[in-house]
């Protein structure tokens, strides 16, 4: 293990905002994904059951 | 099978966060910071995957006139943008405290902002036709074209004297970094990969569902699917 303590883990020594910036946007941007495109199907799905009902 | 390749790509990148947090040692020269390797190298190793294999099926579109092959395409494309974008912004959010500026016009950056611009010029273009058909011959054009900017991006660092470091991983060469790092960071371009996939198969999966949502297929399965509680 490298970290002594949370602390120091969570301070990434002295990088705190730019490591944690990057993993956090990375993360962001992979969970809008995934909502995004689950909203879209659900949408697709919605329009065509209208249309199949006429 | 989307679920399995999410289910890969969640235990790869816990495994590769792990390593690349708790198992990795510290950088000699760049501290911790060097960190954000392990999210910035797979991010932009996917942004140039992605293009070269939107590319091919693009051109297998073009070539065999494939509705699905010029899907995948326009499936992938903005996933391709998103791991561009996560790139430079991690890229930027390294470069800050390594070199002293977020952004440097050089070999390296540029080639892959002009990445990001050949993904999103292929989406607004494909959005801007109409007749899908006509849309996937136009992006398959764009796209095919744009591919000699990938080989620009990968030499970039030994064509030109970059700011940005040479690579750290070569074909025929030892990796110049610690065992326990290119562990953590394969593990972590193998979840992106994995990640790609399932995202690239929910998406054509829409587009799917949006340009035959005439024919029988789709309408059969909205009414089934929507009539067992709405989970879809």
């Amino acid at each position: 293990m490298q970290w002594a303590s949370w602390s120091a883990f969570f301070n990434m020594g002295g990088y705190a905002f730019y490591v944690w910036f990057s993993f956090g946007f990375t993360a962001l941007c992979m969970i809008w994904e995934v909502i995004s495109l689950r909203k879209r199907n659900a949408q697709a799905l919605r329009l065509s059951k209208l249309l199949a009902q006429g | 099978m989307i679920p399995w390749f999410a289910w890969i790509a969640t235990i790869f990148a816990i495994v590769g966060l792990y390593i690349g947090f708790a198992i990795a040692p510290t950088d000699f020269q760049q501290g911790e910071a060097y960190r954000i390797i392990f999210v910035h190298v797979p991010a932009a190793w996917m942004s140039m995957v992605i293009y070269i294999v939107m590319a091919g099926w693009a051109g297998l579109g073009l070539v065999l006139n494939a509705r699905l092959s010029a899907m995948m395409a326009q499936a992938l494309a903005p996933t391709g943008a998103i791991f561009t974008l996560i790139a430079l912004v991690t890229g930027s959010l390294w470069g800050k405290p390594m070199w002293g500026a977020w952004w440097v016009w050089d070999a390296r950056l540029t080639s892959e902002l002009i990445l990001l611009f050949l993904y999103l010029g292929f989406i607004a273009l494909q959005s801007s036709i109409d007749d899908p058909r006509r849309a996937d011959r136009a992006g398959a054009l764009l796209a095919l074209v744009g591919v000699v900017n990938v080989p620009i991006i990968y030499f970039s660092v030994k064509w030109w004297n970059t700011l940005h470091q040479g690579s750290s991983i070569n074909m025929g060469a030892a990796p110049k970094m610690a065992a326990t790092m290119l562990l953590g960071m394969l593990l972590m371009a193998l979840a992106f990969w994995m990640y790609t996939v399932a995202v690239a198969l929910m998406r054509v999966r829409c587009i799917m569902l949006e340009r035959e949502r005439t024919s029988d297929w789709v309408k059969e399965l909205s009414l089934n699917e929507l009539s067992v509680g709405g989970k879809a």
